[in-house]
């Protein structure tokens, strides 16, 4: 393998930590609660894909929207029930929850599905030759289809937070709740959304990992998941170019550690890197500097 | 007489045990320019709080433009007819200064997130219309060429400027103006005086503010109301308030004999 097939492999890798965090960051910029569940909204979508797709036959397409769908409503409906009664609660109260609704979901799917690893089909690609060649480069489709996503996305969304109107009033709810509802902004109603966009995102991103990794558990959102945080603060939580160059950035880094140093240390090193990062930029590499006021 | 825009029946709220306003009333009409004075702590930031829901008052009624705003939220009221500033300037400072005033007409867009992501007509029509209109109310202040930098880069007395704007873009039947000529200099606030009476005639709005400037307030109100904690202790035309001793009292202290 050649350094250029680790770096795609990397980041399509990175495409998927970025997609992830996006859902983190933007949770984070709004609502500024961390979602621990995230994670695990993520293996839910991966499930109802698998069992959409892989065990009843459907069309992938169609698969892919219902994962979607189900991770949109699962993301309202826990902000609903779970985040939304304690909005003026302290911050810990808030990450307490949200770790615990991480745990219950978890629970939930080991319940259902138990322990035991389904395999999941890759949404694209036939069996017998799911990767092509260009120029010595072998990629698969998977890898190819991973990339171009998180690329529509990044367009799409930063389209969508820049140029429309729920876009503006998420990042007047972002910097001053109070002053956006007095300006008429239904901060509840721009909260959801921001779920339901993360949560939807969170399906593609499930769908996307267990494509390239087959193995699915009840718990294959979780270190995804972690990493991803990671890949938010990496960039600076809050701002979306950020999760996803952070995203890239670990992906790649996670990719290279394990092709030239240890595969068995490079969730070490992708860590290091990123406590060398917050030492040198405590705000993440986009993030905005705390200015306090004096 | 005009339209009644704004009436308050014993309106009070309690924190505490404390009465940081007990029983305010006030009538304010259409194309009519209300002042509420009073030292610091008197209360009148708290009246605009409670009339925009941000408390809950404890004690009686606010009528909007004859409804009772008992039912309503913060929101609802934005809807209903409420804009006003801040005392401490809050604008989006990230967002550009067109955009601030864009959020406030969020209300009375109407595409839907489909027809955002998908850029159906509607979407163009309106953004577009959106704009075209943010930079028109700019133009009141002669701020349709900063419309694109970012509102927290603004100087001063703009950003108070920008955030009239943006309370007028709500299309407000009643604007609260929390000491607007904060921080300007005599000549800014001569200007803005002007401003001010200018959006009264051209909107026909109801105008309520709070302010220390007594040349502003002297100047432009129809009515003032003076408060001092939380109890209207005047009431009347500025000749009558300027010569009212409760007033000066209120402001000045006592006169010790002696």
């Amino acid at each position: 393998m050649s350094f250029l097939n680790y770096l795609v492999s990397g980041l399509s890798l990175g495409s998927i930590y970025a997609i992830i965090a996006l859902g983190y960051t933007m949770v984070y910029g709004i609502a500024k609660m961390l979602n621990f569940a995230h994670g695990d909204v993520i293996m839910i979508g991966s499930y109802v894909c698998f069992f959409a797709f892989t065990r009843y036959g459907l069309n992938p397409f169609i698969s892919v929207i219902l994962a979607m769908l189900v991770c949109t409503m699962l993301g309202i409906v826990i902000e609903k029930l779970a985040y939304k009664p304690l909005r003026a609660a302290p911050s810990l109260a808030v990450l307490i929850t949200a770790i615990g609704v991480s745990y219950l979901l978890q629970n939930m799917a080991l319940l259902l599905w138990s322990s035991n690893p389904k395999v999941f089909t890759p949404i694209v690609g036939k069996p017998g030759s799911n990767s092509f060649t260009i120029g010595g480069l072998t990629v698969s489709y998977v890898t190819l289809l991973t990339i171009v996503t998180c690329v529509v996305i990044m367009i799409v969304l930063t389209t969508f937070i820049s140029r429309t109107k729920l876009g503006k009033a998420m990042r007047a709810v972002s910097e001053d709740k109070g002053a956006a509802q007095l300006m008429g902004i239904d901060v509840n109603t721009t909260i959801s959304v921001t779920f339901a966009i993360g949560s939807g995102l969170a399906a593609v991103a499930g769908i996307l990992l267990c494509s390239a990794y087959p193995n699915l558990t009840p718990t294959t959102g979780s270190m995804p998941g972690i990493k991803a945080f990671t890949a938010a603060v990496f960039g600076g939580i809050g701002s979306i170019p950020g999760a996803f160059l952070g995203g890239l950035l670990l992906g790649i880094i996670e990719n290279l550690a394990k092709a030239y140093i240890s595969t068995q240390i490079s969730d070490a090193i992708v860590f290091g890197v990123l406590i060398i990062v917050l030492l040198v930029k405590p705000a993440g590499l986009l993030g905005k500097p705390m200015r306090e006021k004096v | 007489m005009s339209n009644v825009v704004l009436k308050c029946k014993d309106l009070g709220i309690v924190f505490g045990g404390l009465a940081a306003v007990n029983d305010f009333d006030i009538e304010v009409h259409e194309k009519e320019i209300a002042g509420l004075i009073g030292p610091n702590g008197a209360g009148k930031t708290t009246v605009f709080n409670l009339l925009t829901k941000v408390y809950e008052p404890t004690s009686g009624e606010i009528f909007l433009n004859g409804e009772s705003t008992a039912k309503k939220t913060t929101v609802q009221l934005s809807k209903a007819g409420i804009a006003r500033t801040f005392q401490n300037i809050r604008l989006f400072n990230r967002l550009t200064v067109a955009e601030n005033v864009m959020t406030a007409m969020n209300q009375s867009m109407r595409y839907s997130l489909f027809e955002a992501v998908l850029r159906l007509p509607r979407y163009w029509k309106e953004e577009k219309e959106a704009r075209a209109k943010a930079l028109e109310l700019l133009s009141i202040f002669d701020m349709q060429g900063m419309a694109d930098v970012s509102a927290g880069s603004l100087p001063y007395g703009a950003q108070r400027r920008l955030e009239i704007v943006r309370a007028l873009a709500t299309e407000p039947s009643l604007l609260l103006l929390d000491e607007p000529a904060a921080g300007m200099n005599p000549a800014e606030t001569a200007e803005l005086m002007e401003n001010i009476g200018r959006i009264r005639d051209r909107f026909g709005i109801a105008i309520l503010l709070i302010e220390h400037d007594m040349s502003l307030v002297m100047g432009i109100c129809d009515q003032i109301t003076g408060l001092n904690f939380g109890q209207v202790i005047a009431r009347g035309t500025p000749e009558q308030i300027q010569s009212n001793p409760v007033v000066i009292e209120a402001y000045l202290g006592k006169h010790k004999e002696g």
